[in-house]
């Protein structure tokens, strides 16, 4: 596979041809903070806070650096006061459905971001798709899902299959940045297959 | 649903994961509603997860996975019809089927839904009983194309 040079923060990074620009930063060392990228999974671009400023022809445009790939030539900002504000105001709307975060409000720290900018609506999951990403592609076995759509969409466990499987797993616990997920597989297992002994 | 019926219809479509909806679209239009056995049925001979196709199933407005009655009633809200009466049509299918929208009877008769415009303002109010369009309703008359199914 070809090499593709661009410009990253005014460093000069070589990157395998069909890399992302996230990869080719992180290869070189330069931090972009993410909340729904994983190593593991296909580029998912649900949360754009890897949002980042390309340049290419003289023009302009910021883009999700986890699923825009590199070419030669490009010149790549991760930092602009333009790009601050972007990741301030995701921040913020995140903070509204999970204000306690720990994730969160370590970015939000470094970010600027006003927890309390927007009203709460407590639905904690913020749709990063990382818990449901990992079942499928890592794990196989398709045990959490979304359902719904818009303001209604959210994670749900596939009662027959989460029985089955995610006790000796919980794999994905670990990965949510809200620690929801954990919260509805409680839920889920207290209502619909409650365990031999809290059964008896 | 006889299970029978569904395997009639994922045949239909050679049992491609590529006609899902297809088959979901099928199921719903006979069914009138999505049974879980089914959705089960459909994600093993078309090998799709059973994930993927709740998403499916719940993503678009066009299937249910809760028991639909036998008539489906839309009751038009948008602009048109809402100036010209709407909230009085929608009163009266409520009065007459005593449920609101989302829901269904118990004896599984009538689900009524609202909508946004059905493409035809010129008939406001209008309301549509299994796709057939009824326009310039007025309550009495929503009362009497009612009473005509059962
Ligand atoms: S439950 Fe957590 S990991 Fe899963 S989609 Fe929501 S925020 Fe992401
Ligand atoms: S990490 Fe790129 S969109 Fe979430
Ligand atoms: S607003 Fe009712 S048909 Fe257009």
């Amino acid at each position: 596979m070809s090499e593709v040079r661009l410009q990253i923060d005014g460093q000069e990074v070589t990157a395998p041809e069909g890399a992302t620009v996230l990869e080719a930063a992180q290869g070189a060392g330069i931090p972009i903070p993410t909340l729904c990228h994983h190593e593991k999974l296909e580029p998912f671009g649900s949360c754009r806070l890897c949002t980042v400023e390309v340049e290419r022809g003289g023009r302009k445009q910021h883009v999700v650096s986890c699923v825009y790939p590199v070419a030669e030539g490009l010149t790549v900002r991760t930092r602009t006061p333009e790009i601050e504000r972007i990741r301030r105001v995701i921040l913020e709307l995140y903070l509204a459905h999970a204000p306690e975060a720990p994730r969160l409000k370590a970015l939000a720290e470094e970010y600027g971001a006003n927890k309390d900018r927007f009203d709460k609506e407590s639905s904690f999951c913020i749709h990063c798709g990382l818990c449901v990403r990992y079942c499928a592609e890592v794990k196989k076995k398709h045990a959490v899902g979304f359902i719904n759509r818009g303001t209604k969409k959210e994670v749900a466990f596939v009662p027959d299959i989460a029985a089955r499987e995610c006790w000796k797993c919980k794999e994905c616990f670990p990965l949510c940045p809200t620690s929801w997920l954990q919260a509805a597989y409680v839920l889920v297992e207290g209502i619909l297959f409650p365990r031999e002994e809290q059964r008896a | 649903m006889d299970i029978a019926r569904v395997d009639q219809i994922i045949d239909r479509y050679g049992a491609d994961e590529s006609y899902l909806i297809q088959v979901l679209l099928d199921i719903q239009t006979e069914n009138n509603w999505l049974p879980q056995e089914a959705l089960e049925r459909v994600a093993e001979r078309l090998r799709v997860p059973l994930s993927r196709i709740l998403h499916i199933a719940t993503f678009y407005k066009a299937f249910s996975t809760v028991p639909k009655g036998r008539h489906r009633i839309h009751v038009c809200m948008g602009t048109a019809c809402h100036v010209r009466g709407a909230q009085r049509v929608l009163d009266a299918v409520q009065e007459a089927t005593g449920i609101k929208p989302g829901e269904t009877d118990l004896e599984l008769k009538f689900s009524l839904e609202t909508v946004n415009c059905l493409g035809c303002c010129a008939l406001g109010p209008v309301m549509e009983i299994d796709g057939k369009t009824y326009g310039k309703m007025t309550p009495a008359e929503t009362a009497e194309a009612l009473r005509n199914h059962d």
